[in-house]
């Protein structure tokens, strides 16, 4: 690279990452202090409505969208790119270097060396050599150089890419940002039991979004703890395509639904003031539905006799738990009994029996979306952790062997060096020289 | 015996091993170096068992959850993972008087999970959001990062007090700071244990950014929390940065070290009681 064009330079610098770096980590504090996406009446009241001008102006309601942070975001993504165009081919060329070429003199000047002589000859030796250094994991390469003969092993030239996985996979985290925010989208709907739809809302925008298939709520329940906190939020789903069912499930936190990329988070819900009863004649096994606002009787379409309403309920917190139902047929008096809500009670009537089960009707609400970048995020994740742990713990060891003839017996001088964790390979390489030396 | 009595009593005897290394730092009494080390570990498994002990508990209750979902047990699992860290560092790096300034961060942690008003104790249930495996891998790695993190400034601490009293020329060996490990020494842990926190560290936001996407569908909203936890990740990026390619060491990494941790601690701490976002189930 034209490391002499100034801007070029700068580009590859570190100093500009250092300084890219600072300024996000900076910047970055603004949003958690300032409430970010409100209106601007809610700027203007908390601030003052000049200040709140000002925040419109510098994007501060929205900072981590703004032109200037996905700038600096950009500016890091350019930096490490000239820096690793920059860095890359000497690395690479460190990683496939012809070692045996090496200048002879600067062996013995390696901070790790040692030296003796064998009276072994030159091939009994070479072989111990590589016989030793392979049961230890290493494979051994050899050239003659002029009278001597010159072993060389490595381990783990790879590792030296290290840094580099980091850094691409920074890269690969924002390409699947960039295409998740293009390619997909993010919303919510809120839907009451019983009913479905086919669209959703954008967030932001509010714009509706097309499904391209339907999803209906069946049901929605909270289960609750003894001590009258939420234990669960559950939507039992269904899909529909073409008013055929093609996936059930039930959805908690933690445990969305996905069809055809797009994705259903349980995420919230609304109470309503309406019950929903379900009346199932034992005798004739006739079930059938009804949906009732409060303290409002209704008539059932066939069990024409029937008349039933919920005259009260008890409430916890925000959701009925028990509801008191008023229920009559062409026989005998009204029956009225209580409910557990979401569970069943069987009424004894004159002619038959009635199953009969009544909730509070809710509507679920719902998060969706649809990233298909996701995948592309986890990639740079798990090479991102993949990097660092190479670039943090493992390091490029190479030993150099060179068997040179002198006055009738051989000087054995072997070197070795390490380009990360020094301590750790002066150990390894004693003990190895050690070894080879031993008989 | 229930686990709130083990935890109890390991303040305690965190409190009892911070003073024991004192003593051996301040009197440099090397003998009590086995023993201090020995009391530690056993303070260590005490609270091992306190910490298992009220996982047990969960169950019995009926919740059924690790002890890692609110502030109380966040800071005695954060006291746990300093007193894990420092006990690895001290193996590995055979020097004891480290203690004096890392054991300290511990028995902090636990006396303000103790004593502090306004923490609540109670095993509770999990909100329907916390019931995921993803919690016990978010919190485990962080915690982890969290904690080298600590041992990264309590030796920045350490450094710095050496370096001063080198520099005025008052120590030599038999004075109280030449009982400290040479500062070359105390920078390369320093750097090393940043470095193996900012893995974890790095761990942690990930594991956190898929459990927000299986939960909502979001891997990253920028809440406060999520935002502090990327601010820390930069600072120890600009430190390690700092030092491989500008080569810095020495009083300035040293700096940088405690920095960094006032970061980590706004992080944990401070954004839960400051600021508000996804996370806040942390400040009850
Ligand atoms: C936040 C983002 C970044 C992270 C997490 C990161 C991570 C790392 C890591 C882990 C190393 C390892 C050093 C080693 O073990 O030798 C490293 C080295 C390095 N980084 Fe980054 N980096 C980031 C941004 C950048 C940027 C924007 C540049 C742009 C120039 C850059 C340039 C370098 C260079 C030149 C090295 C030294 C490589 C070597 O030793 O040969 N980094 N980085």
């Amino acid at each position: 690279m034209n490391k002499t064009n100034p801007v070029v330079s700068l580009f590859a610098s570190v100093k500009l990452a250092l300084f890219t770096l600072c300024l996000l980590a900076v910047t970055s504090i603004i949003g958690t202090v300032i409430p970010q996406k409100e209106s601007f009446e809610f700027y203007a009241q908390n601030y003052s409505e000049s200040t709140a001008r000002i925040f419109q102006v510098l994007s501060i309601p929205d900072m981590y969208n703004s032109w200037w942070f996905l700038g600096l975001l950009s500016l890091l993504s350019l930096n490490l790119i000239v820096c690793s165009i920059d860095r890359f081919p000497g690395v690479w060329k460190q990683i496939k270097k012809d070692n045996l070429a090496i200048d002879l003199k600067r062996i013995g000047k390696m901070r790790l060396s040692q030296q003796w002589n064998s009276d072994k000859s030159e091939s009994e030796l070479s072989t111990e050599i590589s016989n030793k250094l392979s049961s230890n994991g290493w494979t051994t390469d050899q050239r003659k150089r002029d009278d001597s003969l010159l072993l060389f092993a490595q381990k783990g030239a790879m590792t030296r890419t290290g840094v580099y996985i980091v850094h691409a996979s920074i890269l690969i985290i924002f390409i699947g940002a960039i295409v998740g925010e293009i390619t997909g989208f993010k919303g919510s709907v809120m839907l009451p039991e019983t009913q479905s739809t086919s669209s959703i809302y954008e967030f932001g925008t509010s714009r509706a979004i097309d499904l391209g298939f339907e999803v209906r709520c069946n049901r929605f329940d909270i289960e609750f703890y003894d001590t009258g906190m939420p234990k669960a939020y559950r939507s039992s789903l269904t899909v529909l395509e073409n008013n055929k069912v093609v996936l059930e499930k039930d959805i908690v936190v933690n445990d969305p639904l996905t069809y055809k990329g797009i994705t259903f988070y349980q995420s919230s819900y609304q109470g309503y003031q309406d019950f929903i009863l379900n009346i199932t004649d034992k005798k004739t096994g006739v079930a059938e539905m009804i949906n009732l606002p409060f303290q409002q009787r209704g008539t059932l379409t066939q069990h024409k006799d029937v008349v039933i309403g919920v005259i009260n309920a008890e409430t916890m917190g925000q959701s009925v738990s028990r509801l008191k139902v008023w229920f009559k047929d062409a026989e005998g008096p009204a029956s009225v009994f209580w409910i557990p809500s979401g569970e069943e009670v069987t009424v004894q009537r004159a002619d038959t029996e009635y199953i009969v089960a009544g909730k509070q009707m809710y509507a679920t609400g719902l998060q969706v979306a649809k990233d298909p970048g996701v995948w592309i995020v986890y990639l740079g994740c798990g090479m991102m952790i993949l990097g660092l742990f190479v670039a943090f713990f493992m390091s490029h060891r190479r030993i150099w062997i060179l068997l040179k003839p002198e006055d009738g017996t051989n000087t054995v001088l072997i070197a070795g060096s390490a380009n990360k964790n020094k301590l750790g390979f002066d150990k390894t390489f004693e003990n190895l020289a050690d070894n080879i030396k031993s008989n | 015996m229930d686990s709130s009595q083990l935890l109890g009593i390991t303040t305690f005897t965190y409190f009892f091993s911070t003073i024991l290394y004192a003593i051996i730092f301040i009197f440099k009494a090397k003998k009590l170096g086995t023993p201090a080390t020995v009391f530690t570990i056993i303070a260590f498994l005490v609270q091992t068992a306190g910490l298992l002990l009220r996982w047990q508990e969960s169950y019995t209750i009926g919740y059924g959850h690790a002890p890692l979902t609110n502030m109380y047990e966040s800071v005695i699992f954060f006291a746990w993972t300093i007193i894990f860290m420092y006990l690895l560092i001290e193996w590995k790096f055979k020097t004891k008087i480290i203690g004096a300034f890392a054991v300290p961060f511990a028995f902090l942690a636990m006396a303000y999970a103790s004593f502090a008003t306004g923490i609540n104790k109670e095993i509770s249930p999990l909100v329907p959001a916390l019931q995921s495996n993803w919690l016990l891998a978010h919190v485990v790695t962080c915690f982890i990062g969290y904690a080298a993190f600590a041992v990264a400034a309590a030796l920045g601490i350490m450094y710095l007090i050496k370096n001063t009293s080198e520099s005025r020329q008052t120590t030599n060996d038999e004075s109280l700071l030449g009982t400290l490990p040479p500062l070359k020494v105390i920078d390369d842990i320093i750097h090393k244990t940043m470095v193996f926190g900012f893995l974890w560290l790095t761990v942690g936001i990930i594991t956190g950014a898929i459990w927000a996407n299986s939960a909502w569908g979001t891997y990253w909203s920028w809440d406060p929390k999520e935002t502090w936890s990327l601010i820390t990740w930069f600072v120890y990026a600009i430190t390690l940065h700092a030092r491989y390619t500008r080569g810095w060491g020495g009083t300035r990494i040293a700096w940088l070290a405690i920095f960094g941790f006032m970061s980590v601690i706004f992080t944990y701490y401070g954004v839960n009681f400051l600021l508000s976002g996804l996370h806040s189930y942390g400040s009850n």
